[in-house]
């Protein structure tokens, strides 16, 4: 009997293929973008715990100074002749032609246990080669695959350290960062004799600092992590639309097939347990279609996201995915938990119909009008919501719940906004055809509502996330020409070159400006340090938001610093406002510049205050003013003089260039994620139009018995639905614009620390707009083309027995 | 005394080809200074460091006897292995530092271990005055020229659950192992650079077992250096120093080997003139095993230099004087009975 049961049950798809294929395609689908999102994260943050494990940062306490900044290290030896058991550490960054490395430098033989992943007594290094000149560096595969050929010390592999990073001894480290005796901090070991001196008696000047639960990395990467969640389970929202309107219309095609189940003997807790088998089923077999496509998209966007991880937080992720079995675990969970929560209420209701219901499957795509307002108001206290939110919530979480809440909120709404828009439609319009067209529309709009509304998700994702990347595109590019005034930049290796390099420099340009710089950590978080020179090509080119008005003066004179951006947000800064630097210094903040793309908080001051307040300051780099004609000639010449490397001399257009190529990265992954969004949207689409040509024959033969040719009935047809997605798209631009605003305005400065001025291209809503109706057309084609070939004897059959 | 270097793990790390009879200590001695017959030593720049020799130790033993009438034995120990046969500034010192203490009761045998590197500070031995550390563990000159800078020490050390600060004072000369300091420790004449210091009187206060107590005693130092102490076919090694009643000390050690082992000893009387002893004079047996830590190692032995008519057993004040360190062996304080009485200190690697 179950047997049989469970047969008549699947014995529907059998005869609904394309309907079984949009359901497993939907939910495969859905489970794909959501699955390859989680696993990008998955990826990515696993790199980052491997960057905070190093060195056991993330199980040990360590001492440091409060300011972040290195110390001697006597203070090391003090500790240690006081009976404190540490260990040193020295961090950095060092450029290695075009990579930058950071250079991790331990002592082995004081390392405590829990810090040591790599053990450098392991065969191929040992101690002796470890420590002795040239030293080794430790690195991953896919950074020894990148310093290939480079003038590193000799490279070991070990899969316990993160992209990026070279672990080495610290004296080693000391040599190449150019900072003999000193150390960035001291890790404890956990288990201390209670004999040692306290803290406060050996070195008053560092503090303990807990284990880093959360490392740098991740909290600036958060906020781009979550942007890809949101996307992820937007995408997922979409695909569990198409899902919920496949299921819906199936149970109600099978209802009759169900009564005869049940009036021939079959429990009802048999039944719904067959049903409940049967979801389980296909949406284990739809789950695990859609995680190994998830794996797919994952591992196509993977390199992108790597590249803008790298980019924009100078974060390592490694460009291969791994297989991870709780992200694909939990996709295929998502999958089967989603499908399930669309049908519980179907199921619900074939628990408690009487066993003789009749099936109403029209009358089920035909939802009242009333039930169309109670959602409108449901979506307009979403965006009550969705604005409380914007208004009073803080924090990138708050921004998100806004957009999310506003995103929804409109799709609730849009059903009888439409409903509203045809009725007037209908008012206006002449003749009965039109007339009935629109009434005919306006009819068949709650069956559709599911889809348009997945179909208003997407148009508005898409119309708001590209308004966004424009905006940020233009003011970026804006910036870049003003930022990047100079015509050359130059790395020297040495301090010794740096000076042969200027005096070479300063007889050949117009100008040499150096650009020296340091890093400062306040509040813990690292901050670079600018020396600039007083030239025109900042008083004329850098792009100041806010300044006082002779804050270039003050800058060269040493009175004044000019912060960032980001740092004026993260530490909330005024103009006037004392900025700590090295030691006791403080200076007044004088101006606030714009900084795109630099994840790290920024303060420029002149180049001898620089000098004068951080003597260990890097002055490597300069910018050379020269004609651009001649621009070229000069970099030629210098790179022959001093033996300089190409990415040693690199001119404003490379640098442009690049900076450009990062930028467009950044987002592609944005836009990858957008169009296979609109992808599941048209699907939805298509799916439901599918779904109600094979119950329109009721409306449609009067129609044609009237005098309607069946090719001209399909034309409307075709005409409807490219109608619905017009409408569509006209709300989703309202809806876009919104979101752009909160990416813009909420979630940029939440998650970047820049508030970018919203630009409008109302030339990309056409091309949205086309799409649109191009995909609403397409969706339409195959139903109107089965239309046309309707026997005359079908439609005549409507008016035989009413069904 | 005798080969007690262990130097295990730091001497593996720095080359794993080295991991030949204990400790790596049967390696070759490429590059590095040899012990040679003949040459004399001396005081004080013998009792520094000697860079350029593979490895050396300064090595403190004291059988101690509490204020509460029990038996104590504390342990001083600094190694130096070097990486190679130089010493350079600051990071790139080749020269590793490893400190080990202990303090053993009836009850426990407490241990800790030190490591460090060379040229930054956190390790080493300055003379004049003579000072040994490594972290805030030191053994410290209290001589007042002209007297050897060895002849009154102060030396403290910690651990997690133990510390102690002892004076002493020596009532006797610096004694010279093997030939005037040239110690050989083979058949195939596998040497070091050998003295000692038997006659040291103690005093101090130890802390163990959350108590403090006043001790008296007596101690015996040892600085031995080598490049290539054992040969490759030495496995371990059962080492005894013996205080006896009479004033008089022994040193005496079995290096163990697929066949008889070698043994080698010192005679030394009350005036601390040494009589060294032909190899093979001592004869080393064990009367008793126990399991200590997973190891199976004597903790009775019988002991007989026949040309002086000594024949003695040893019993341990705890049978588990392990050192839980990165090498870890045996090491402790023991009684002995028999025809010299007395206090010493047994050490066993290698098993």
């Amino acid at each position: 009997m179950l047997a049989q049961g469970f047969a008549v049950l699947l014995s529907h798809w059998w005869r609904h293929k394309l309907q079984f294929a949009m359901l497993l395609s939907g939910l495969a689908l859905a489970t794909a973008l959501w699955s390859a999102v989680q696993a990008i994260n998955e990826e990515a943050r696993a790199s980052y715990a491997r960057a905070a494990a190093v060195v056991g940062q993330d199980r040990l306490e360590q001492l440091v100074r409060a300011d972040g900044a290195r110390f001697p290290q006597s203070g090391y030896i003090a500790l240690r002749k006081a009976g404190w058991l540490v260990s040193p550490v020295i961090e950095g960054e060092k450029r290695f032609g075009a990579e930058r490395l950071r250079i991790l430098g331990v002592d082995p033989v004081t390392l405590p246990s829990e810090a040591a992943q790599v053990n450098v007594g392991a065969a191929g290094i040992g101690l002796q080669r470890f420590i002795t000149p040239p030293g080794v560096f430790i690195v991953s595969p896919e950074t020894a695959k990148r310093l290939e050929g480079m003038d590193t010390p000799p490279l070991r592999i070990s899969d316990a350290l993160p992209p990026g990073t070279a672990l080495t001894d610290i004296g080693i480290a000391q040599t190449l960062l150019d900072a003999p005796g000193q150390v960035s901090r001291l890790l404890i070991v956990p288990r201390q004799p209670p004999h040692a001196r306290p803290l406060a008696a050996v070195a008053p000047d560092l503090v303990r600092r807990a284990p880093a639960v959360e490392s740098d990395l991740s909290r600036l990467t958060g906020s781009f992590h979550l942007n890809l969640t949101a996307f992820g389970f937007l995408a997922f929202a979409v695909g569990l639309f198409i899902v919920h309107s496949a299921i819906g219309l199936a149970f109600e095609q099978r209802l009759p097939a169900i009564r005869t189940l049940r009036a021939v003997g079959l429990p009802l807790n048999a039944l719904i347990a067959l049903m409940v088998a049967e979801l389980l089923v296909l949406s284990t077999a739809a789950g695990l279609a859609g995680v190994a496509l998830g794996y797919g998209v994952a591992s196509l966007l993977l390199p992108d996201v790597a590249a803008s991880l790298r980019g924009l937080y100078g974060a390592e992720v490694p460009g291969a995915l791994s297989i991870r079995p709780s992200v694909w675990g939990l996709g295929l969970a998502i999958a089967v938990a989603g499908t399930l929560a669309s049908a519980a209420s179907r199921l619900w209701r074939i628990a408690s119909m009487p066993l003789l219901a009749p099936a109403r499957p029209r009358a089920w795509s035909l939802a009242s009008e009333s039930a169309l307002r109670l959602q409108a108001v449901g979506g307009l206290l979403l965006l009550v919501v969705a604005w409380l939110a914007a208004q009073l919530g803080t924090g990138l979480v708050a921004g998100f719940a806004a957009l999310g809440a506003m995103l929804l909120g409109a799709a609730l709404i849009l059903p009888l906004t439409l409903s509203l828009l045809l009725d007037l439609g209908g008012r206006l319009s002449r003749g009965v055809v039109a007339q009935w067209f629109w009434a005919d529309t306006r009819q068949q709009l709650p069956g559709l509502s599911l889809a348009l509304m997945a179909l208003l998700l997407a148009l508005s994702a898409n119309a708001g996330v590209g308004t966004m990347v424009q905006s940020f595109r233009e003011t970026f590019v804006g910036w870049l020409d003003q930022r990047l005034a100079p015509e050359l930049y130059v790395t020297t290796r040495s301090l010794e070159e740096s000076q042969k390099v200027r005096d070479w420099l300063s007889r050949r340009s117009d100008a040499v400006l150096p650009i020296w710089n340091a890093e400062l950590r306040t509040s813990g978080q690292p901050v670079q340090v600018y020396g600039v020179a007083d030239h025109a090509t900042y008083r004329d080119h850098w792009p100041m938001l806010e300044s006082v008005p002779d804050a270039w003066n003050r800058v060269a004179k040493g009175e004044g610093v000019l912060a960032n951006e980001q740092l004026m947000r993260r530490q909330k800064l005024k103009l006037g406002d004392v900025i700590p630097l090295e030691g006791s210094a403080s200076l007044p903040l004088v101006g606030v510049f714009s900084d795109y793309g630099n994840p790290k908080g920024q303060v420029i001051l002149g180049v001898d205050a620089l000098v004068k307040l951080f003597p260990d300051a890097s002055r490597l780099r300069y910018a050379v003013r020269i004609a651009p004609d001649r621009a070229p000639q000069l970099a030629g010449d210098l790179r022959a003089a001093f033996g300089l490397a190409p990415e040693n001399v690199v001119n404003q257009a490379a640098v442009k260039a690049f900076s450009l190529k990062v930028f467009e990265r950044t987002f592609a992954v944005t836009a990858a994620l957008n169009v296979l969004t609109l992808g599941v949207a048209g699907l939805a689409i298509f799916a439901s139009l599918l779904t109600l040509s094979g119950m329109r024959l009721a409306q449609l033969a009067p129609v044609w018995a009237t005098g309607l040719t069946l090719r001209k009935l399909a034309l409307l047809e075709i005409l409807r639905s490219a109608a619905l997605a017009s409408f569509t798209m006209l709300a989703a631009v309202p809806v876009g614009l919104g979101l752009a605003w909160m990416l813009l305005a909420v979630i940029n400065v939440e998650a970047f620390g820049w508030l970018l001025p919203m630009h409008l291209f109302p030339l990309d809503w056409l091309r949205l707009f086309i799409l649109a109706v191009a995909s609403a057309v397409l969706a339409a084609l195959l139903p109107a083309l089965w239309l046309t070939h309707r026997s005359p004897a079908d439609l005549v059959k409507v008016f035989a027995n009413e069904r | 005394m005798n080969v007690r270097a262990i130097f295990l793990m730091l001497l593996m790390m720095a080359a794993p080809a080295l991991a030949q009879g204990f400790a790596g200590l049967g390696g070759d001695a490429q590059g590095f200074a040899a012990p040679e017959r003949g040459v004399a030593l001396s005081f004080p720049q013998d009792h520094g460091a000697h860079p350029d020799y593979r490895i050396e130790w300064w090595y403190l033993t004291a059988n101690l006897k509490g204020a509460d009438g029990k038996d104590y034995g504390a342990q001083w120990t600094l190694f130096r292995s070097a990486l190679a046969p130089e010493e350079k500034p600051g990071w790139q010192s080749p020269q590793l530092w490893m400190g080990h203490a202990a303090i053993t009761t009836a009850e426990r045998h407490h241990s800790a271990e030190r490591v460090a590197r060379g040229g930054v500070g956190q390790a080493g031995v300055t003379l004049s005055p003579f000072s040994a550390t490594i972290d805030d563990w030191s053994m410290t000159s209290r001589a007042a020229p002209p007297a050897d800078e060895l002849s009154a020490l102060a030396i403290t050390a910690a651990g997690e659950d133990f510390s102690y600060a002892l004076t002493l004072d020596s009532h006797g000369p610096l004694v010279r192992q093997g030939e005037e300091g040239y110690s050989v420790k083979s058949a195939q004449g596998q040497a070091s650079y050998y003295y000692s210091q038997p006659f040291y009187a103690v005093t101090g206060t130890i802390a163990a077992g959350g108590r403090d107590i006043a001790v008296t005693g007596q101690a015996w130092f040892d600085h031995e250096w080598s490049s290539q102490p054992l040969a490759k076919d030495q496995t371990g090694w059962d080492w005894f120093s013996f205080h006896f009643a009479s004033g008089a000390k022994l040193m005496g050690f079995r290096l163990r080997d697929a066949g008889e082992g070698f043994t080698s000893a010192t005679w030394i009387n009350a005036g601390g003139t040494p009589e060294p002893q032909l190899p093979g004079a001592l004869k080393v047996s064990p009367l008793a095993w126990a399991e200590v830590k997973g190891h199976r190692v004597p903790v009775r032995w019988k002991v007989s230099l026949p040309a002086k008519g000594i024949e003695v057993t040893t019993a341990p004040v705890n049978e588990d004087a392990w050192m839980a360190t990165q090498v870890a062996y045996w090491e402790g304080p023991v009684r002995i009975e028999g025809t010299h009485p007395g206090v010493g200190y047994v050490e066993m690697t290698g098993y």
